[in-house]
């Protein structure tokens, strides 16, 4: 009796456990790592030459033409301050896509190193991004995770996709 | 059997709208004196099909709110009624007291009880009252009216205490669409019910057709109500079906129920007002009336819908559907025709190949102007709304006013249409307002004193032109200028042309009206009608005679989704430019060039001095090889009457592009009004000339 009680416990940890894991694509910028959501990821496509956007911050490459949408490409390295590396055709572009209130989907590529792994987080294993004050911007990071003993900062694509807030900290600058 | 009614609802709402629209219409065009029958019977046909829809979908409320709206509009058409001014107020009112049960449901939003009592009760007021103002005015006509109507069944109604109903429908009547079911609920809606079926009409289980109707009922209600209710419920299956109404006091063996009935009809009409008191109380109710009905058209004013929520269906003739059909079919000819030459491809076929390529290029391009042709809608969607409007506000300011509509047929793309209402409401109601004099001042300024208000749509170009014209006092260009100085918008020495003293009224913060009222004048206003005029890509403009009247003509492009560009080449970047914003394109010469304080270039051209953008600077196209002005090209461009030349390096060539939203996954980019895709599946913005001049001002 008290044995199958058990059984059935350790079901039930395991089932809320799997309730809890989270899935995140995790790429690489530089010597570091980082995930955004997986179910905000579209598609993984290579490099193509952009149409410029004029009078626009330098991390907003442009537009491409996705079958049909004009999608904006954005330099994740350049917007985290990383320094600029030259574009190869390994060089990767990650599709996101967010709903917005009005409830539209939006689009979005990012440019980022290379594309590295799926890996699955525990929700409660999710650290807070620790707060460095004013010297890195941790605005876009949701938490940390530890995979492998690699630390993999956890992006907030919602936050990444909106532009107005870009908006504005452009015109402050 | 139950079917998922939620998925007709969409279909529902919009003929109910439709119906609506076509009484509003329908009212306003009734003429008191000579009542055209036809005229009726559109209104309370409208009136029926909402009832019965709503009866259908179980939105009881729209459906008894209709019934009452019904039964007086059935009077009128069967002569029992005058068709007073009052009435049709009161009608008008209970159709926009509709529209808005209707949209309620529709944003499953609860609906305004009190508004509807309201109207439902100076409705039923209406009905009882008879015809109103004769009534008041004419003792004659008084005696008449109760006469006609004791003869009504609205007299009877104390006689009687129920109806007895022999329903027997034929086996068929199912098929028909019909549901017995539905109508008893109706029915049971009227009073209390009682339903004894007849088994005896139904066959053996191996005869049986489960299709057919085999039943047929008995059927009591009880309840003071009239005949004509009974048999309106049973209108749609008339022809299939047996039906016998008796009342309930006719019929012998009531014994049983009579106790119930009598207290219940006792009960009733101690709700309702009896009979000869209504006669008197008339007056009095008469009056009431036109008072609950004003503030709520004030009301509807003032509290806008959650706009931009355009439907996102769109009712489309057959014979556009039958040309894209023909159209895909040559189509399908001219692929097959060409497969054929690649099959088995040999030089002396390329003439085949280029005829084949020249006709696919020629069904493509009719192909696309058919579809586009889809989203064309007349102008008429957005005009119909205005006589409702001119007649309400002409009463209210007491003006006389009428309402000329010109080229309602005129086509216009979808988009346009819905954006285009609002802004058009705003300059009708200006005109109303300020432009057109009281009908005492007009007679004294020797004009006709009912002021006219034109509104006209036509073709010019690629553009759809659309005037709000009337021949009221016109703008008064001393008065704007003082206005302006008063308010500090600009200078006392400012030297003004016309056309800017008239761009005046289109700042932010500008009112010439000495009273603010709550139709307009509040001085927001004219600068949103122009910024959303501009967001669809047109310009506005207005002509103006002090003492003649004015005329504000809307320019706006036909269609917002397809546009003959320019393309242009500066450095490696190719942008495209309306075809219709370019005036010219020229070589600059050494001796064109001028400087404006040293810095602002400009050239000549002919007599006019026109500024230069240079693209590849505002743009910072650091690929640019012409940076002498001398080496590249000046295209004149033209946007919102601002006129420029765009320095550039080259000019591509023409073609037709699909506007893409740079909004949609982006976000608006000063000089750029959109992207579009070009032949090689690269990205090309298309530039905003205003914008650009904005930009290049900063």
């Amino acid at each position: 009796m008290t044995e199958e009680a058990e059984n059935i416990e350790t079901e039930v940890i395991e089932e809320v456990k799997l309730d809890n894991m989270l899935q995140f694509l995790s790429f690489t910028l530089g010597d570091e790592e980082y995930g955004v959501d997986i179910l905000r990821v579209q598609e993984i496509r290579s490099w193509e030459p952009v149409s410029r956007i004029p009078n626009v911050p330098s991390y907003e490459k442009g537009v491409v033409n996705l079958r049909g949408a004009i999608v904006p490409i954005i330099d994740l390295r350049e917007r985290f301050g990383l320094g600029y590396l030259q574009y190869s055709p390994l060089t990767v572009v990650v599709v996101l896509q967010i709903q917005t209130e009005e409830g539209r989907t939006r689009v979005m590529g990012v440019v980022v190193d290379a594309v590295s792994d799926v890996i699955d987080v525990n929700k409660k294993s999710i650290q807070n991004a620790p707060n460095f004050g004013t010297k890195v911007s941790t605005e876009f990071i949701n938490g940390l995770a530890s995979v492998n003993e690699r630390m993999v900062m956890l992006l907030d694509v919602e936050k990444l996709l909106k532009l107005d807030s870009l908006d504005d900290e452009y015109e402050n600058n | 059997m139950s079917i998922d009614m939620s998925q007709f609802h969409q279909v529902f709402f919009e003929e109910s709208f439709e119906g609506l629209d076509i009484m509003e219409s329908g009212l306003l065009n009734l003429d008191m004196g000579d009542v055209d029958d036809e005229d009726i019977n559109t209104i309370f046909r409208a009136a029926h099909s909402i009832k019965g829809g709503s009866g259908t979908f179980g939105f009881s409320a729209v459906a008894d709110f209709t019934h009452v709206m019904e039964t007086l509009l059935d009077e009128m058409r069967d002569g029992r009624r005058q068709v007073t001014q009052q009435a049709v107020d009161v009608l008008l009112g209970s159709v926009d007291c509709l529209k808005e049960m209707l949209t309620a449901i529709q944003d499953e939003q609860a609906i305004n009880e009190s508004h509807v009592s309201e109207y439902q009760k100076a409705l039923e007021v209406e009905l009882n009252g008879g015809g109103g103002e004769d009534v008041a005015a004419v003792q004659n006509d008084a005696v008449e009216v109760s006469v006609e109507s004791s003869s009504s069944p609205v007299a009877q109604e104390n006689d009687e205490k129920g109806w007895r109903i022999a329903f027997s429908p034929h086996a068929d009547l199912l098929k028909t669409g019909n549901d017995p079911v539905r109508m008893f609920r109706e029915l049971s809606g009227l009073g209390e019910l009682t339903a004894t079926v007849d088994f005896q009409g139904v066959p053996g289980f191996y005869d049986l057709d489960p299709e057919d109707c085999h039943l047929s009922w008995n059927l009591e209600v009880v309840g003071n109500f009239p005949e004509s209710e009974v048999n309106e419920i049973f209108d749609w299956v008339e022809d299939e079906c047996d039906l016998a109404i008796q009342t309930l006091t006719e019929s012998g063996d009531t014994e049983n129920n009579d106790a119930p009935i009598e207290q219940q009809a006792e009960e009733q009409s101690k709700e309702q007002t009896p009979v000869p008191a209504k006669v008197e109380a008339k007056a009095e109710p008469a009056d009431k009336v036109l008072p609950a009905a004003k503030p709520a058209t004030a009301k509807k004013e003032v509290a806008k819908p959650p706009a931009g929520k355009g439907s996102g269906s769109i009712r489309v003739d057959t014979s556009k559907i039958d040309t894209l059909i023909n159209m895909v079919g040559e189509l399908v000819i001219t692929q097959s025709m060409l497969s054929l030459v690649g099959e088995h491809f040999e030089l002396n076929k390329l003439d085949q190949l280029k005829n084949g390529l020249s006709q696919l290029e020629r069904h493509t391009r009719e192909l696309q102007e058919s579809v586009m042709n889809i989203r064309m809608l007349p102008i008429s969607f957005v005009f119909s709304r205005f006589p409702r409007l001119v007649h309400d506000l002409s009463s209210k300011l007491d003006k006389k006013i009428e309402l000329v509509l010109v080229g309602e047929n005129t086509e216009v793309d979808k988009t346009v249409v819905e954006l285009l209402s609002d802004p058009l409401v705003h300059l009708v109601r200006n005109s109303l307002d300020h432009g057109i004099e009281m009908p005492a001042d007009r007679v004294a300024a020797g004009k006709p004193e009912m002021g006219t208000i034109t509104l006209e749509a036509y073709h010019r170009g690629g553009n759809i032109v659309i005037e709000v014209k009337d021949d009221g006092k016109g703008l008064d260009k001393d008065m704007l200028r003082t206005k302006a100085i008063e308010k500090g918008l600009i200078d006392e020495e400012t030297v003004l042309t016309d056309k800017q003293i008239y761009e005046l009224i289109f700042m932010a913060g500008f009112s010439t009206a000495e009273q603010l009222s709550d139709i307009s004048g509040r001085g927001v206003g004219m600068d949103v009608v122009r910024r959303n005029i501009q967001s669809l890509g047109g310009n506005i403009e207005i002509i103006s005679e002090l003492g003649k009247g004015s005329t504000i003509a809307i320019h706006l492009p036909l269609t917002l989704a397809i546009l003959d560009g320019q393309s242009i080449a500066v450095g490696d970047e190719r942008f495209i430019i309306p075809l219709g914003a370019i005036i010219e394109s020229i070589n600059i010469k050494e001796s064109m060039l001028n400087r404006v304080a040293g810095r602002g270039e400009t050239f000549r051209l002919r007599d006019e001095y026109l500024p230069i953008v240079r693209m590849h600077e505002i743009f910072d196209v650091k690929t640019a090889q012409a940076t002498k002005l001398t080496d590249g090209l000046v295209v004149v461009v033209e946007g919102q009457g601002l006129r420029c030349g765009l320095f550039i390096d080259d000019l591509l060539g023409q073609q037709q592009v699909v506007i893409k939203s740079l909004e949609a996954n982006y976000r608006k980019v000063e000089g750029v009004s959109g992207a579009t895709i070009l032949g090689d599946g690269s990205v090309a913005l298309i530039l905003d000339i205003p914008g650009l001049v904005r930009l290049s001002n900063q």
